[in-house]
């Protein structure tokens, strides 16, 4: 027996559940009541309320993922800096806030932005529903998988390397930019992807921390399935799907094309 | 100066940490605060923000009610859910790594999608496909149930992650080993599980912990799937969004400290084992 007959269940179920799944998307939003029309499709994508939403939130997703790649550069080349042993359990330090559920982690920063903080700086106001909480709660959600690839990158990185820029006479600065970034870029473009179009449609935050009044495509989508599907209308959801997936495939090809070997598009 | 950039590195470090824990030991601190309302019986979980003082209460009610069995099913999900994706994902990982390049690239090119996909969109996808196939079910009056339904969203968006800590591992180690176990008179079976196994276990567990993550860490994908029961995420959502009551604060802690205590405990083992072998290195370098 070969042993790529092992790869043959997961195959069929990526057949059946991943792939099947992807196609209702397509399937509802160009059949309506069993009909095939692109007249509803139309309409959603001429709707152009729904394409402001899309920019805000395309706004709102590249603020969060800038702070992200700022904030955690730093982290990750600190970390590949350190003993492997070390770096390895703080890491894993990083990581480990996932197992509280994310929407539990989100009610507490209501609970903070509204009560705690506010009592702490002596204010009146909540701080809730303003698009500075948005964005920090949003930083904050995805952090960690900007963190992971850009380990991940910089601590494969050939010491070697470094020692040699050194020797040539480059001094710490000129190494880092010429040298560190240059061969993180595969870990910085994967950290973007993990980062960007998921926080295009994280739907949560802005329900909990904006109270709603920082409605992005995620929510535009959520209410499209959770409202509208309910009378047996999954047309619109699916338009609007299939131009957040327009974004993914963007950002797979880019990610495709400065990480060949695959290897920094693991978050592990 | 190195000193100082060092210690400056650690309190980087460490302000990022807390940002991260900040809502965790609030939700901690405030899972021990009395949430009666004057003196009557009446709980209110919504005033998260103010110290009534300090009970174990919140912890005596965790397990009753709709939470309770959230709670359960969570777990339940979580646990059959990665074990589940780990098998799959390791002979996948297996499979995929013997393959031809061409084959090899485009299965492991797909297996990026559902990684890179928006779990908004992995979530509606399930909640048409489990919706037409109990459509067609519906006329010889069956259906597929809920558990189900989340067993099998759970499953397919875990198995990538099994998939891609274990490859790293199987192109470590030797081709060879297979072969020789198979020389050696061991079926392909006993082969896999005698010789390759031992060797990526590694990879296997850590791809097991990271599923057991992406499930416990899950909420939108069981909130388009999951009509009647709710999974813990669903049910806090549900109960704090737009408004509403608010939940127990025990809740968060009661699944989150177990199984933390537990990870710290292997991987400070591990660092306590990676010490004495390092200790033990220097000796001989010493003798020598």
């Amino acid at each position: 027996m070969k042993r790529k007959f092992f790869a043959y269940p997961y195959i069929v179920w990526m057949i059946l559940f991943i792939a099947v799944p992807m196609l209702f998307i397509f399937y509802y939003a160009f059949n309506v009541d069993g009909t095939w029309t692109f007249r509803k499709c139309w309409e959603t994508l001429t709707d152009v309320q729904k394409w402001r939403v899309l920019l805000v939130s395309v706004e709102i997703a590249l603020g969060t993922t800038a702070i992200c790649l700022l904030l955690g550069y730093p982290i990750a080349y600190i970390l590949a800096n350190m003993k492997k042993s070390v770096a390895g359990f703080i890491s894993v330090l990083f990581f480990v806030p996932m197992w509280m559920n994310f929407v539990l982690r989100t009610y507490a920063w209501r609970a903070i932005l509204e009560y705690a903080l506010p009592d702490m700086l002596g204010i009146k106001t909540t701080l809730t529903g303003t698009v500075g909480a948005v964005l920090m709660v949003l930083v904050y959600d995805f952090l960690p998988f900007m963190v992971m690839p850009l380990y991940n990158t910089l601590s494969k990185l050939d010491k070697s390397l470094l020692e040699a820029s050194r020797d040539l006479g480059a001094d710490g600065a000129q190494t880092f930019f010429r040298v560190v970034l240059p061969l993180s870029v595969p870990g910085i473009v994967s950290g973007i992807t993990m980062v960007f179009v998921p926080a295009i449609t994280a739907f949560t935050v802005p329900a909990l921390i904006g109270n709603g009044n920082y409605n992005l495509y995620g929510n535009e989508i959520e209410q499209a399935f959770k409202v509208l599907a309910g009378k047996g209308d999954y047309s619109v959801g699916s338009t609007l799907s299939i131009i957040l997936l327009v974004f993914v495939l963007i950002s797979t090809a880019i990610m495709n094309h400065f990480d060949k070997d695959k290897e920094g598009g693991s978050i592990l | 100066m190195k000193k100082l950039g060092r210690s400056l590195k650690y309190v980087y470090l460490g302000f990022m940490l807390l940002f991260l824990y900040l809502p965790i030991i609030y939700l901690i601190v405030f899972s021990f605060n009395d949430f009666s309302v004057g003196s009557g019986r009446r709980i209110s979980y919504s005033n998260l923000g103010r110290w009534n003082g300090f009970t174990f209460a919140n912890y005596g009610t965790v397990f009753s009610g709709d939470a309770g069995r959230s709670l359960l099913l969570t777990l339940e999900i979580a646990f059959a859910s990665s074990i589940i994706a780990t098998v799959i994902g390791t002979a996948a990982a297996i499979g995929i790594n013997s393959m031809r390049k061409r084959p090899r690239n485009i299965v492991v090119n797909v297996s990026q999608l559902p990684m890179v996909n928006p779990d908004l969109v992995t979530g509606i996808t399930f909640m048409m496909l489990f919706a037409f196939v109990n459509g067609i079910l519906g006329r010889i009056g069956a259906q597929v149930g809920d558990f189900v339904k989340l067993l099998i969203a759970h499953i397919s968006f875990s198995i990538p992650y099994v998939i891609f800590s274990v490859l790293p591992r199987l192109k470590q180690s030797s081709d060879l080993l297979y072969e020789a176990a198979l020389d050696l008179g061991c079926s392909p079976i006993q082969a896999l599980l005698k010789a390759v196994i031992p060797d990526i276990m590694p990879g296997i567990s850590s791809g097991f912990i990271m599923a057991l993550t992406m499930s416990l860490d899950d909420f939108v994908v069981s909130y388009f799937v999951a009509d009647r029961i709710q999974p813990l995420s669903v049910y806090i959502y549900s109960n704090t969004a737009h408004g509403a009551k608010g939940v127990n604060p025990a809740l968060a802690t009661i699944i989150f400290i177990p199984l933390v205590s537990l990870l710290l405990i292997v991987n400070l083992r591990r660092l306590a084992k990676e010490r004495e072998y390092e200790i033990q290195n220097k000796k001989v370098k010493m003798k020598k």
